[in-house]
């Protein structure tokens, strides 16, 4: 049995506004680093800041390193919770010095030792002295990574840390995250809505969507199969093409595809289509047109109009030139089985 | 229930019940002056609707709005030029019209009256080539132009600030659409304008509406004069009660209008992408006329009245004059000054502090109580403290105890606002992470909260020194008998037309009072560079 280092249960706090969270469940093993991910307003933040403790939840239960932080009859303010946190601004102490930031929240004999060391494993070996404004930003994310690090917290949180970088440190910048992370074996909920971060960072990843997880798993897992529409819509532009399901497949305007999920025959489903499982080429027999290419540098995408007047992306690429207004023929070649979900309407 | 509970539970008892006994402390003036004024029954109506009553308001009102529409075109021109144009000297103009904001009306007052004045200077100088009586001086012409020279610069502030912050494309987008620069000025600039020049002529009216000193010297009866008349004279407490209401609502009808436009000055003043550098208009021909009309106001402002301190001042040298009692003077300024900015401080800590970083209606109720006493001119506040003093607290009356007191409600709204501004520059985050690193609330707010936000509490600490420092009314009427001030030292010197006594404490006044603002020029030019 693994050990969990935060476990959260039936976590509800209600906003007027959005960022509400409703009901959410979630495990965080020890030493992993789980990346969640969910559009503004569905309530990342606020699942922050409950297990922080700079807010309280209506109902619920969190638990941290085994111990029960909150709820219906305890409740651990945020001082005595060995709960890390990184800010989205860093929230770097604008009076103190790099090495008195990281010392704050640090105690004993030894702490001088301690502040070296963790400016060390974040690489800001001779920033001691300097303040907070005299660095950059990638600099000040650092310094309130080791800041965060140093009590050694059971968990830490991140917070879209790197949303106020600018695209060319962006990577720079997490990949030494991860590293620092791996190196020191902590446990972290880092917190993002970009979906190509959260594949990046994460050992597991958990999407939110109106303040519940709708679907936990590797990245490989949940990109690959997600549980429902909303993940497969917003972990990758997907088309859905309607069909039925048959004894072979679920028979559709472009063919017969496998489906991943358990359905019966005779229902009526959508499958989820991303563009790199469509291959396209020109036929002029056929009913599908091309209507606008868009470049994306190594590869273009194609916007195909279907004869049944719906739409499909086409990734290609960026040698093959398909002029739009050129009829086309659809194919699909996922080389693996696609998600489908119960048609609604 | 855990220990952390009674923990934060202790800290927000600590912090609610300030914040309440301060409200409480605001609102003893308004809800005393009720009272009286209730007692009158149905005579209330009487005097509320007396010729008398009518006169008042009508003069008060009168002078308000010569003074702010006079400030206004004063300021306007003055503004545009420093900022937008190749006048020559820019920067020295724009700090030597700001500086006539350390000059405390009522000396302002007595400067003028020293020379223009039925016994000045001028008609000491005139009189044997034949001139028997000046210009009348005193009433509105001299209440207008003391008033108006001294706080123009409010509009000009405000305006040059407006200038400054203006999206300088908007202009640029006027000319390439054809506008000549006249016909742009007046169908965009002066349009951005308006906000910023609200803003500070409410500020001029509010001014006004507060001035004791110089009305009085001037003998021109607006609310605070007649106020101080019937209290030296009939104590009529209840018909003074009744006047005092009717300026308090006055200054609070204008209050509100003046956080109206605010609101919509910041508005107007943000805007989006690289702020460029604005066309510098040419002024050729017109620099001569320009330079004459700033020439002209720091004159009539400024050098006018700082000669006419010096000759007085060294002339009082010559004379016998009791400079042990300036500084007995000056020691009781700096102590009740002192005492009263620690205070105020005191209490403006846990208001500011509850008010930025609680939800709630309890402490935007709060804040809203501590801004409103912002309506309360001092010499309503002055009256309400010695009706209340004389009858109800009568251990403290007389003593320096119930001035503190009318000090604290005078400037609690000046330093919560300086005080809430820093607190609001310090991300909420900043203090959450503090929380995570281990600390407790009271550990937090004393080593994070508090010195990040210590400029701003010290600049703040300083402002209310030094305005309590040039404070007149309460000063005057609450302070215990035989209590002299800078303030009441001139006061009393000049009612007795004692110039040449009236010119060391004035002197001494101005200068302790320049060095915030000379700090404040000082910042200026260092951001601005």
């Amino acid at each position: 049995m693994t050990d969990i280092a935060v476990r959260c249960e039936g976590l509800v706090k209600t906003f007027a506004q959005a960022g509400a969270v409703n009901g959410l469940s979630l495990n965080v093993e020890k030493g992993e680093i789980l990346a969640l991910i969910g559009p503004s307003g569905c309530g990342k933040t606020t699942l922050l800041r409950l297990i922080t403790g700079v807010s309280k939840p209506d109902d619920g239960l969190i638990e941290v390193g085994g111990k029960v932080m909150v709820s219906s009859e305890e409740f651990v303010p945020p001082e005595s919770r060995r709960v890390g946190m990184v800010f989205q601004n860093y929230a770097l102490f604008p009076h103190l010095t790099v090495a008195e930031n990281v010392a704050y929240g640090l105690h004993g004999t030894s702490r001088e030792d301690q502040v070296n060391a963790m400016l060390q494993l974040v690489g800001l070996g001779g920033y001691a002295d300097r303040m907070p404004h005299e660095l950059s930003g990638g600099e000040q994310q650092r310094v309130a990574l080791a800041r965060a690090m140093g009590p050694r917290p059971d968990v830490l949180l991140l917070d879209e840390p790197f949303s106020n970088l600018d695209s060319s440190q962006r990577v720079h910048v997490r990949n030494e995250v991860r590293a620092i992370l791996r190196m020191s074996g902590a446990t972290a909920i880092f917190v993002t809505h970009h979906q190509e971060e959260a594949l990046f960072m994460g050992d597991r990843i958990a999407v939110q969507h109106q303040g519940c997880i709708e679907q936990m798993g590797s990245p490989g897992d949940v990109f690959g199969n997600p549980a429902t529409r909303f993940v497969a819509t917003f972990m990758g532009e997907t088309d859905f093409l309607p069909g039925e399901v048959t004894t072979e497949g679920v028979q559709t305007e472009i063919g017969l595809l496998q489906s991943t999920n358990p359905v019966t025959v005779g229902d009526q489903v959508e499958v989820a289509v991303r563009a790199d499982d469509v291959r396209i080429a020109p036929d002029p027999t056929s009913g599908a047109i091309v209507l606008t290419r868009e470049y994306r540098g190594m590869v273009n995408v194609y916007r195909v109009r279907l004869p049944s007047g719906r739409f499909i992306h086409s990734l290609q690429r960026h040698t093959v030139r398909i002029a739009p207004a050129t009829p086309v023929r659809v194919v699909m070649d996922p080389g693996h089985e696609l998600a489908c979900f119960i048609n609604s309407d | 229930m855990s220990l952390y509970f009674q923990k934060v539970n202790l800290w927000k008892v600590m912090i609610w019940f300030t914040g309440a006994l301060v409200a409480l402390v605001l609102l003893l003036p308004v809800v005393y002056l009720l009272l009286r004024a209730s007692e009158a029954g149905e005579a209330i109506w009487d005097i509320l609707f007396s010729l008398r009553t009518a006169r008042v308001l009508l003069k008060t009102v009168y002078l308000a709005a010569s003074v702010t529409l006079g400030s206004a075109l004063v300021a306007v021109p003055i503004a545009w030029l420093t900022v937008r144009t190749d006048l020559p000297m820019r920067r020295v103009w724009a700090i030597l019209t700001t500086l006539p904001l350390v000059v405390p009306s009522y000396v302002g007052a007595y400067l003028f009256i020293s020379v223009l004045g039925p016994r000045g200077i001028l008609q000491q100088w005139l009189e044997p080539l034949g001139v028997q009586q000046l210009p009348k001086l005193y009433g509105f012409p001299g209440a207008f132009l003391v008033l108006t020279l001294l706080s123009y610069p409010y509009i000009l502030t405000s305006t040059r600030a407006s200038l400054m912050r203006m999206n300088p494309a908007l202009e640029e987008a006027s000319r390439n659409l054809g506008n000549g620069p006249w016909m742009t000025f007046w169908r965009v600039t002066l349009p951005q304008l308006r906000p910023g020049l609200a803003a500070g002529g409410l500020l001029v009216t509010l001014y006004v509406l507060r001035d004791f000193g110089a009305v009085s010297f001037m003998r021109y009866s607006t609310f605070t004069r007649v106020l101080y008349i019937q209290y030296q004279s009939s104590f009529d407490r209840t018909g003074a009660a009744v006047l005092a209401l009717v300026l308090t609502l006055l200054t609070a009808f204008v209050l509100l209008i003046e956080i109206r436009t605010r609101g919509r000055a910041s508005y107007y003043g943000g805007h989006v992408g690289a702020v460029g550098h604005p066309m510098q208009i040419q002024l050729g021909f017109w620099r001569w006329p320009s330079l004459l009309l700033c020439s002209i106001v720091v004159v009539l402002s400024l050098i006018l009245p700082a000669s006419i301190l010096l000759y007085w001042f060294f002339r009082s040298l010559k004379l016998t004059m009791a400079f042990p009692s300036l500084w007995i003077s000056a020691w009781n300024s700096v102590l009740a000054s002192g005492l009263a900015s620690g205070l105020v401080l005191l209490a403006a800590i846990p208001v500011s502090w509850l008010s930025v970083r609680q939800k709630g209606r309890m402490a935007m109720l709060l804040e809203r109580i501590s801004y409103s006493a912002f309506a309360l001119p001092g010499m309503v506040v002055a009256l309400a403290m010695v009706f209340f003093g004389a009858n109800y607290a009568n251990p403290i009356y007389q003593t320096l105890y119930l001035l503190l007191f009318g000090y604290l409600i005078m400037f609690l709204p000046q330093a919560v606002g300086a005080l809430r501004t820093s607190f609001l520059q310090i991300s909420p985050s900043i203090e959450q992470a503090a929380r995570t690193l281990g600390k407790g609330p009271l550990k937090v707010f004393s080593t994070i909260t508090v010195p990040v936000a210590w400029p701003g509490i010290a600049a703040g600490t300083v402002m209310v020194f030094l305005t309590v420092m040039k404070e007149l009314p309460i000063t005057l009427i609450v302070g215990p008998l035989g209590f002299r001030t800078l303030a009441t030292s001139i006061w009393s010197a000049v009612e007795e037309a004692m110039f040449g006594a009236a010119a060391a404490p004035a002197l001494l006044l101005i200068l302790l009072s320049s060095v915030p603002m000379a700090l404040l020029i000082l910042r200026e030019r260092f951001y601005i560079r």
